[in-house]
């Protein structure tokens, strides 16, 4: 039946990791990440979660110890931020690469510089390459079920690839909702303990994170990339399994919204998802044809899925909350990469929201009348940042 | 003990034989230090009071305690001169290779 509470997004992830039971949390804190290590760091003193939390020295000394515990054969959980993610980088490759099911929360903050503690994508794209599924989320309750959903992926014994959960900076790791709160038994039923036979042990003596020279390292990566191509169904079956049991589901990799008969589609990532809804709706209610598609998955990317959409609308805009500096912003690359070829459509991408800047219904709109104007057979910039000042 | 070299190991012959997320059995060795070892450690047994100071300073660990007396395995041994350093009775010498 579970329970309800009023909670922040980084307390509802703390209650979804809480559920998945890791055996160890390291982490190191930073703004906006820390109330939810906080929040588990209460777990474990109040007795809620049998846990050991590991207090590092270093955001890479979070990923380093988290590999480590990984390695023997146990669930573990980190979570960071912006500066600390990059600090962390290096560690990424290593767990990603020796297949280690890490699950990991990204409270998704600018870098610096200029310096600035507020929320936008910049910290976990720059992470694009790392060999860390990414899954954004758009609400606590979202991230409570990620969180769930997260490790079931990680240790499918098909995946077995680390996974980072992307919270939007403030806009929701310090905003409140209702969240339902599940039940351990039921989560435990979701979420059987992690089993693995890659760990080090006495009588199983192994190498792990060996060296693998030029003759077969392109094959070890190609043993990677097929793990990805997994993940998309498993991303899909994990949350349909989880809304027969727990009543919520989120689509899978992508959600499309009142996109069947849309003229103007925008593309949204994590909060902006939330507030691009409440827009469609209310400009559906004007009598406009839009749509939204929520990408929820960054990485693996839904290519087949972007591919088959080409030219069936009018306008397709894709928004960004970071910049690949020297090309377009970093989602809008992909899905443009995924539609070569056949691509009927006219495009547009909105870079937002960054440092933080509040990405308005108003913004929204603005969006929606460039695609409306491309529609109608207007030119439009194909790159806009949306919201500037000047 | 240190597991012994997996002399067995083959080359894989296909993806599904390619270690998964790189782990390997204990013994795995890419390349045989040997091949890059200039000099190699020689034991004077007759001066060794078994003190132990080369096996816990080899940075490799190649270095046997099973046995009665110290041994090195010279698959893993790169060679260093660390061991005939730390020997306090200096019967430890480097002797160059094929000499």
């Amino acid at each position: 039946m579970g329970t309800k509470a009023f909670l922040s997004a980084n307390e509802a992830a703390a209650h979804g990791v809480r559920l998945a039971r890791p055996k160890v949390i390291s982490a190191y804190p930073i703004t906006p990440q820390t109330t939810l290590v906080e929040k588990l760091a209460d777990f474990i003193a109040d007795g809620q979660l049998d846990s050991k939390y590991m207090m590092v020295e270093s955001e890479h000394s979070a990923m380093a110890s988290a590999l480590g515990v990984s390695m023997m054969g146990a669930r573990v959980f980190t979570a960071s931020s912006s500066q600390g993610l990059l600090y962390m980088c290096e560690m990424l490759s290593y767990v990603s690469g020796a297949r280690h099911p890490v699950v990991m929360a990204d409270a998704n903050r600018s870098t610096a510089t200029p310096w600035n503690i507020y929320g936008d994508h910049r910290d976990a794209m720059a992470m694009r390459d790392s060999g860390f599924v990414q899954l954004y989320v758009e609400s606590g309750q979202e991230a409570l079920d990620t969180m769930i959903q997260a490790y079931k992926l990680a240790e499918d014994p098909q995946v077995m690839l680390p996974v980072m959960v992307n919270l939007d900076g403030f806009t929701l790791t310090h905003t409140y909702d209702l969240v339902d709160i599940p039940d351990q038994d039921d989560v435990d039923r979701f979420l059987p303990p992690f089993q693995t036979k890659m760990k080090l042990d006495f009588d199983n003596p192994q190498v792990l994170c060996g060296t693998i020279g030029p003759a077969f390292h392109t094959e070890g990566r190609i043993q990677q990339c097929e793990a990805f191509e997994v993940a998309k169904k498993k991303i899909a079956e994990i949350d349909a399994e989880y809304a027969k049991m727990f009543g919520r589901s989120y689509h899978g990799m992508y959600e499309e919204y009142k996109c069947e008969d849309a003229e103007q589609v925008l593309v949204a990532t994590g909060s902006l998802a939330g507030t691009t809804r409440v827009v469609v709706d209310e400009l559906r209610a004007e009598g406009r044809k839009v749509g939204m598609i929520k990408l929820r998955s960054f990485r693996p990317f839904p290519k087949e899925f972007f591919a088959s959409i080409s030219g069936k609308y009018k306008a397709l805009g894709v928004t960004d909350k970071s910049i690949s500096f020297g090309f377009d912003g970093t989602i809008y690359g992909d899905v443009k990469a995924s539609m070569y070829g056949n691509c009927g459509t006219k495009m547009a991408n909105f870079i937002c929201g960054l440092g933080g800047r509040d990405v308005s219904k108003d913004m929204i709109v603005e969006m929606f009348d460039v695609l409306q104007n491309l529609s109608d057979g207007k030119s439009e910039d194909e790159v806009q940042f949306i919201g500037k000042r000047w | 003990m240190k597991p012994k070299r997996d002399l067995d190991f083959k080359a894989p012959a296909s993806m599904e034989e390619i270690p998964f997320g790189a782990s390997f059995p204990a013994g795995h060795l890419v390349n045989p230090n040997s091949g890059y070892r200039t000099f190699a450690p020689k034991f004077d047994y007759d001066k060794c009071i078994h003190c132990l100071f080369c096996f816990v300073y080899c940075p490799e660990g190649a270095i046997s305690k099973e046995g009665e007396k110290l041994t090195v395995d010279m698959d893993y041994c790169k060679g260093c001169g660390i061991c005939a350093h730390e020997c306090p009775k200096k019967c430890i010498s480097m002797v160059k290779e094929g000499e």
